[in-house]
């Protein structure tokens, strides 16, 4: 019968023992960073519908009409660069840390 | 004389990060020559100057490429700042040199596993990765993005960084250092890895310097040539010396590029030391109007950028040329004599970046 | 030595020899590019980057509709690439080439896309 090495027994029992070096997603979820970029949000009572976030934005992901008081997203389109946050004049568009659920084609208010 | 065989290699090729075609023309496994074919992401992207107006192109530029982004984005704003005749503020060029250094680390170590992941060695792949996360964390701290940062624009920076940020991130590289030298102590060292890479596909001296080879590969050969040492952003305050070899086989390549490692730690910590107080970015009024060259060094080469501007907001013409694009002839060089089992191992000791190849 | 960028506008026939001349004085191709110019009768502007150590010099050759280019590939290994890319994406014609894809080097379905400059500005919503 053949001995087992000592240090490979070190080994073994280290890896049977040991806490698991991964996380344990998706009950345990990963806090992203506060500076992170991960969608747009719009406090809607603050927006003016100026329409300066449509004309800024690089990826034509915001639709805004003035005269129905609408201001859509295409959250598909948007790659979260942070224009329209800056260029807001009443500063009502903000952008949050968590990145948007997995989700098919549609505009969102 | 043996019969001569044509093998295809690629577009599909677990080996390559991106697409790229080669006709590998064999004699009884070695090959003799290769003829490349490339244009299977192009996008046009120098085209889209006529619809996206010069601010919202730095968006554009940022994206021509995922591993080296931020320095496609910052080679397009010292561009348009230089047409202009713009001088930003010395903060934001310090935070210009810190993200750059960031981004060279992260090229490095990503080429690192590729390399190891191509001779078959996966567990040393997974090991450079792992390093890396910590880079990426410290890059989503400071920026808002993994890997497309989205901090540049004409005129200066988006984001600051604290001071104590600063010191955390010098504290968190010194502690990756440890670890970044047991990993390497690996490519040097042992012995499977250099039966892989010593004496195979050497680049001479003449032949770099003839076919144009930029960037670590033509440093491996001996060519010294860096970019940064022209002096842009903070790199005129910064004290470093080109790192090459003489040899030109695929060891040397890689060696300069683990050696550039500890450099850009090291270039990290003398830029923390020195930035300066102060703002962050200018306003920026009117259009560009004239034309300008601006070299740059990216982790694979030296980049050109070229930008020529009539007065109008939209930009006449955007020339963009990346480094993987001159390094394909030496590329074709290196493979004529090798092993057919040595192709994977050649094609990614350069380096190829084939999205930013044809943007 | 020095960061000093030089440009030159030379002719057509004296592009071989200028070639020449900065090869034997060290200097490597650095890159090839073309731009479109609105003037109708020479709409072409081709232009070679040669670079010596932290030197850059440029020179330009202005061309007309059909006029054909001499390839500078025997005397530069590394011009194929971009002579190539300008035949491909410009429609300008290079004669003499060492590696000749004759076209299908980048495959797009408008051939020559970047012949005329498009139409005006605007953001293209769709």
């Amino acid at each position: 019968m053949q001995k087992v090495n000592p240090p490979m027994l070190k080994i073994i029992l280290k890896n049977l023992f040991q806490k698991a070096p991964t996380r344990m997603y998706p009950i345990e979820k990963r806090e992203p960073f506060a500076a992170t970029r991960g969608h747009v949000d719009n406090d809607i009572d603050q927006c003016i519908y100026c329409g300066i976030c449509q004309k800024k934005c690089p990826a034509g992901a915001i639709a805004v009409d003035r005269a129905e008081k609408s201001w859509v997203i295409d959250p598909l389109r948007c790659v979260a660069c942070n224009y329209c946050v800056e260029v807001c004049p009443k500063k009502c568009l903000s952008m949050e840390k968590n990145y948007i659920t997995p989700m098919t084609c549609t505009w969102r208010k | 004389m043996g019969e001569r065989s044509i093998v295809p290699f690629g577009p599909q090729h677990p080996v390559l990060p991106e697409p790229i075609h080669l006709d590998l023309v064999l004699e009884d496994e070695k090959v003799v020559e290769a003829i490349p074919s490339i244009g299977f992401v192009h996008r046009g992207l120098e085209k889209l100057v006529e619809k996206r107006d010069f601010h919202e192109y730095t968006f554009v530029a940022e994206r021509i490429c995922g591993i080296c982004s931020f320095i496609h984005g910052m080679g397009y704003c010292q561009l348009i700042e230089k047409i202009m005749g713009l001088e930003i503020p010395r903060r934001a060029q310090y935070l210009r040199t810190i993200w750059s250094e960031f981004s060279r680390l992260h090229s490095h170590l990503l080429w690192l596993g590729l390399l190891a992941d191509a001779f078959g060695f996966e567990s040393l792949f997974m090991q450079s990765w792992r390093l890396r996360e910590k880079i990426l964390d410290i890059l989503e701290e400071t920026t808002g993005g993994r890997v497309i940062f989205g901090v540049n624009k004409v005129g200066g920076v988006r984001r600051d960084i604290s001071a104590d940020t600063l010191q955390r991130v010098v504290i968190v590289l010194k502690e990756m250092e440890t670890e970044i030298k047991d990993l390497c102590k690996v490519f040097i060292n042992d012995y499977s890895v250099e039966k892989r890479l010593k004496g195979v596909g050497v680049l001479s001296f003449e032949d770099a310097h003839r076919l144009g080879a930029v960037g670590p590969t033509g440093r491996g050969s001996g060519l010294q040539s860096d970019m940064r040492k022209l002096g842009y952003a903070a790199y005129n305050d910064l004290d470093f010396e080109p790192i090459f070899e003489k040899d030109g086989d695929s060891y040397a390549r890689c060696i300069v590029r683990i050696k550039e490692i500890y450099q850009s730690i090291s270039l990290i910590e003398q830029a923390v030391t020195k930035i300066p107080l102060g703002e962050i970015d200018m306003k920026v009024t009117g259009n560009p109007n004239g034309e300008h060259f601006e070299r740059l060094e990216q982790p694979r080469g030296e980049v050109f950028y070229y930008g020529r501007g009539n007065g109008s907001k939209f930009l006449e013409r955007v020339r963009v040329r990346t480094p993987t694009f001159a390094n394909v002839p030496a590329l074709l060089k290196i493979l004529q004599g090798c092993e057919l089992t040595d192709v994977p191992v050649l094609v990614l000791t350069i380096d190829p970046c084939i999205s930013c190849t044809e943007r | 030595m020095t960061n000093e960028v030089y440009y030159q506008t030379v002719i057509k026939e004296e592009v071989l020899s200028r070639a020449a001349d900065m090869s034997q004085q060290g200097y490597r191709l650095a890159q090839m590019h073309c731009t479109t110019l609105k003037d109708q009768a020479l709409p072409y502007e081709v232009n070679y980057s040669f670079a010596k150590d932290l030197e850059l010099y440029n020179l330009r050759v202005v061309l007309g509709e059909q006029e054909i280019l001499p390839s500078i590939s025997e005397i530069h290994p590394a011009a194929f690439l971009y002579e190539n890319e300008i035949h491909d994406l410009f429609g300008v014609k290079v004669e003499n080439m060492s590696i000749d894809y004759d076209g299908r080097l980048y495959t797009t379905t408008v051939p020559t896309p970047f012949r005329n400059s498009g139409d005006e500005g605007g953001k293209n919503n769709g």
